[in-house]
Formats: C-alpha cells, sequence, structure tokens
C-alpha cells in the first residue's frame, strides 16, 4: 500500500460531504417513527401476554391450520415461481422472438397491479364457470389451489428480476471454455451456469415466500375463506381484529413478523456467502 | 476461440470449431419449447388476466361502465384515493431520497443495517403494517387513551390510511436510488465541493440530474401502491363507504355486493394507471441505457 493511498483511508474516516448529522438525523428519526417504533408494537404488546399467553393465542386449532395453509401455499407457489423465475429469465435474456420487450415490461404487472384486482379478477377467472375455471377437470377458486393460484401471480416478477442482470452480466467466456474442453451442453449449464445464478435465484424465492407468506388482497377473494380449509394467517389476524380480541391478532402477527425477518436474515447470509466466495476466486 | 484449443491438427481443429458451436446453445427444439412454455405462463396468468378485467367492466355496454365509474361511491372513492396519493408521495419522497443520501455519501457504522431496516414494510404483511398503528392508536392501543381525552382520532379515517400508506410505500423509493448512487460514487459531489458549491446546491446541480430517472421509477413504484395497497389500509380505514374506502376497498365492497360491473369498471381504471407505470418504465429504461 502506498503513503498516499494510506493517507486517503484516513481521509475518508471524516465525512466529506458535509450536512452528515442533519442527514442522518432526519433519516433515522423517520425511520424510527414510521417503522421500528409502530414495529415494536407487536413485540411489546406481545410480552405483555406472557410465554403462555402466546403460546395459547396461536395453538388455537384454527389459528395452527391457517399458519400451516399460509406456509404450505406459500412454499409451494414460490418454488413454482423459482423454477419458471430462472426459465423465464433465461429465455428473455438469451433467446430472441418477436414480443420478447413486451413480455418483459409485463412482468412488472405484479408490482403495479393493486391486489384487491387481481383478487376479484382470478376469483372470477377461475370461477367453475369462468374463462378459466370452465376448462378445468377440478375447481381452482375457493380451494386451496386457487390460494396457489394468487400467490404465483403475486410472486412472479421477484425471481425473474434477481436472475435476470446475472444472467447479462455472465458473459459467454465460461461457456465457451467449457464446450472447448469437451463438456456437452448440459454440463455447462449444470456445472458453470447454475452455480453462477443459484445465490441470486435463491434471493429470489426468499423475497417471493416473504410476499406470499403475508400476501392478503389478492388471496381472500379466490380462497373462499371456509375455516380450517382455506383461511390463510393474515385473515384470520383481521378477523381477530374486527372481533377486538387483539392478544390474538397479534400473536399471529409475531409469527409472521419473526418468518420475514429469518427470511431477511437467510437472503443477506447468503448474498455474503456468494460475496465471500467471489471474493476468494 | 477454437483457435485455443490443443489439437493442432486442421481436421481436428475444425471439427472442434463446430462443436463449441453447436454445443453454445441449446438445440433448436428445445428454445422453441422454452419460449412458447414461458410466452404461455405469462399468457395464463398476467395477459389473460388483464384481458379478462376490460372484458368485464365493458360486458354490459359503454353505458353500464360510465354509470358505474360515475357512481357516488366510487367517485368518493377515487377523490379519497387521490387525496392519499397526493399527501404520501411527495413525503416518501423526500425522505427516500435522504435515506438514499445518507447512505450512500456517508461513511458510518451499521449503514447495511439501516439499509436493511428500511426495507422492513416490504417484506412484511401488509395487514401487520395496518395493525401496528391500531396497536399504537386505537382506543385499546398504547396512545390510545391519551387521543381519546385530547379527541384526536389517528385511525379509521383519513388520517389512519395515510400513515398505514407512508408505512407500506416507505421502501420503495430508496429501494430503486440506493444501488444506482451506491455506483455512481462521490466523486461528482466531492468536485463540486471542492469548486466551492454547498451541500444544497450540491445535490440539486450534481446529484439530482444524475439519478432522474431512477427516482422517476421509484415514485411511480411508491404512487402505484399508494393507490393500491389493500390490506394495510383496509385493517386502518373503518370500511365506511362513501367516506374511508379508498378505490382496492371500493372494489370490493361493489364485488361483495355482487355488482360485478361496477367492481370491475373501477378496477379497469386501476389497470390503466398499471399499464401507464409499466409503459413509463420500459421508456425510462430506454432513456437510461441510451448512450447520451
Amino acid at each position: 500500500m502506498s503513503v498516499q493511498s494510506v493517507k486517503r483511508n484516513k481521509a475518508r474516516d471524516r465525512q466529506i460531504i458535509p450536512g452528515f448529522g442533519l442527514s442522518l438525523g432526519l433519516s433515522l428519526s423517520y425511520l424510527a417513527l414510521l417503522v421500528l417504533i409502530p414495529l415494536s408494537m407487536i413485540f411489546i404488546y406481545t410480552s405483555s401476554l406472557g410465554w403462555g399467553g402466546f403460546v395459547r393465542e396461536i395453538s388455537q386449532p384454527i389459528v395452527v391450520s391457517a399458519l400451516r395453509l399460509s406456509f404450505t401455499t406459500a412454499l409451494i407457489a414460490s418454488l413454482i415461481n423459482l423454477v419458471f423465475g430462472v426459465l423465464t429469465a433465461w429465455v428473455l435474456v438469451r433467446y430472441t422472438f418477436p414480443g420478447r420487450k413486451l413480455l418483459d415490461g409485463l412482468l412488472d404487472l405484479p408490482f403495479a397491479l393493486p391486489t384487491s384486482v387481481a383478487g376479484i379478477t382470478l376469483a372470477t377467472l377461475y370461477a367453475t364457470n369462468g374463462w378459466v375455471g370452465r376448462l378445468l377437470p377440478f375447481k381452482v377458486s375457493y380451494t386451496e389451489v386457487g390460494i396457489i393460484v394468487a400467490l404465483i401471480l403475486i410472486g412472479m416478477p421477484f425471481v425473474v428480476r434477481i436472475v435476470e442482470p446475472v444472467l447479462q452480466n455472465l458473459g459467454k467466456e465460461n461457456e465457451e471454455a467449457s464446450a472447448i474442453l469437451g463438456a456437452s451442453r448440459f454440463q455447462t449449464l449444470v456445472h458453470v451456469i447454475f452455480p453462477k445464478i443459484r445465490p441470486a435465484a435463491f434471493s429470489g424465492f426468499a423475497l417471493a415466500f416473504s410476499r406470499a407468506l403475508g400476501e392478503y388482497g389478492s388471496v381472500v377473494f379466490i380462497a373462499g375463506n371456509m375455516p380450517f380449509k382455506t383461511e390463510i394467517a393474515p385473515l384470520v389476524i383481521m378477523q381477530k381484529l374486527e372481533a377486538f380480541d387483539y392478544d390474538g391478532a397479534t400473536s399471529i402477527a409475531l409469527v409472521l413478523l419473526v418468518a420475514s425477518f429469518l427470511i431477511l436474515f437467510l437472503i443477506n447470509f447468503s448474498q455474503w456467502l456468494a460475496k465471500r466466495k467471489f471474493a476468494d476466486q | 476461440m477454437a483457435e485455443l484449443s490443443v489439437s493442432t491438427k486442421p481436421g481436428n481443429l475444425l471439427q472442434t470449431r463446430r462443436r463449441v458451436a453447436r454445443t453454445l446453445t441449446e438445440p433448436l427444439w428445445i428454445r422453441t419449447l422454452l419460449t412458447v412454455i414461458v410466452i404461455a405462463f405469462i399468457a395464463l396468468f398476467l395477459i389473460l388476466p388483464l384481458i379478462f378485467i376490460f372484458a368485464q367492466a365493458f360486458q354490459n355496454g359503454v353505458g353500464v361502465y360510465w354509470a358505474a365509474v360515475s357512481s357516488s361511491d366510487a367517485l368518493s372513492s377515487i377523490t379519497l384515493t387521490l387525496t392519499v396519493l397526493v399527501i404520501v408521495v411527495p413525503i416518501n419522497t423526500v425522505f427516500g431520497i435522504l435515506l438514499a443520501w445518507t447512505t450512500t455519501k456517508y461513511r458510518f457504522r451499521g449503514k447495511s443495517l439501516v439499509v436493511t431496516l428500511a426495507d422492513l414494510p416490504f417484506s412484511i404483511s401488509p395487514v401487520i403494517g395496518g395493525l401496528i398503528f391500531v396497536l399504537m392508536f386505537g382506543d385499546h392501543g398504547i396512545l390510545g387513551p391519551w387521543l381519546l381525552a385530547h379527541h384526536i382520532q389517528l385511525v379509521f379515517n383519513t388520517i389512519g390510511i395515510c400513515i398505514a400508506t407512508l408505512f407500506v410505500t416507505y421502501p420503495f423509493v430508496a429501494r430503486e436510488l440506493i444501488p444506482l448512487m451506491e455506483n455512481q460514487g462521490r466523486l461528482e459531489e466531492e468536485a463540486s465541493l471542492v469548486l466551492g458549491a454547498g451541500t444544497l446546491r450540491t445535490f440539486f446541480k450534481v446529484t439530482l440530474p444524475n439519478i432522474k430517472w431512477g427516482l422517476l421509477y421509484g415514485v411511480i413504484l411508491c404512487s402505484a401502491r399508494a393507490i393500491g395497497d389493500f390490506g394495510a389500509v383496509s385493517v386502518v380505514s373503518g370500511h365506511i363507504v362513501g367516506q374511508t374506502n379508498t378505490m382496492p376497498l371500493q372494489v370490493q365492497a361493489f364485488y361483495d355486493g355482487y355488482q360485478m360491473t361496477a367492481a370491475f369498471a373501477l378496477s379497469s381504471l386501476m389497470s390503466v394507471v398499471a399499464i401507464v407505470s409499466l409503459a413509463l418504465k420500459s421508456y425510462i429504461d430506454w432513456k437510461s441505457t441510451r448512450p447520451e
């Protein structure tokens, strides 16, 4: 390290652009007032119930079945989105066909379309007399399958949008090297390309899962909301709130919140792992 | 590339080159199959529902459609949604820029923690986003008794809807700006300061022009979510038709009351907004990647 760069590193410890205190103070105050203090209410409220009270609330049969339904449907939908997301990113980046740009632009629709609009549309479309529902031999609307359909739509963009830039930046050199060394296309895909997109695909999957777990608007219309069958956890929170059962509502919210925190932690951890691996190479 | 091959015989070289060219992409039938699967998937889950909204909205003719979107319930929900939009988006745009500025132009400990915490509303159930404000400001909430005594109501009215919407739309602007500003670094700002400009002047003359397209996209996403949020607003609204129903809530009210045309007519208006945002996004992408 040269003398100059040591000097520069020392200089970096001070802020070069003035206004640090004011910017940080305002940003953190707003973050605390709008997000952190309100979110801490969930923890404060549940801790006043005590461990026994919390367990009593979340072990009610209706809560257990709603949580189980939420976790399984979110997992199935985000696994489907993982497979189709990687496939979609691959096709959009590597192949050319008419209408490619249009499809690519449309993929952000689930971010822009209100969830209640998506909800009533899917519920009507997949009802037994709807455009799609009448063609299918099994019921979709008002069943678990309907919930999964709604969650697939909501989670579609996550994997695609994270994997797309990785594929674009991948370059062809690695694949060329692999082909020259005698690998078949399949071997190249499995051993060269997949390891490169795995961290991104995992982050997308985790984000889609997290979103699906908390999703409310698009699901309540297509689910039919039959107790013990198609009631998702966020809906049970809503019902408990309407019945002024704050203890119950907050306990379920805590379970979902902790799940979200764990997922965020996993995403950050996997990105850190990927970065370290990349630095080693 | 084949020139790098170990083989020196001309025949082998040609063979290798052919094989490499063949193995750099998939056979035509696989490419076609994958493309068809992807198009079918997007058509089934995105294009068909979009067409269906408009088909349902106009199934009884333009007259019925117009009557539905100009009914007093629909109009009051549109007014409320626009009010929320006008209040929420500017506030979150300012604080979103400020957060992105703070976390990319200065160095401090715990920066990545701040970025992660600021992203929380994005990955938390919107229902929880509403619940927390009921726990704070509701009659049974922590500040409830005090607010009640001072006749201040912060939930189950327009203020509550605005607060919950502020929460759910908080990350959108910063999410778009942080990676962009991270890449741009601090050199241009530092040059501007060295040349004698103040921080504010540097921001408006140097930083803002550099981030304008990313900022615009962040504002579009923030607006789309402010218009469309359902879960959080559902908890804090109180569901009073004609008073505290935003457009997505009014869609639900129409749908539950079997007024299908009205529900889809109001939905079609929000779908148009969604399509316009997507078109704007494509335009911004094209504009920002085009060499100046």
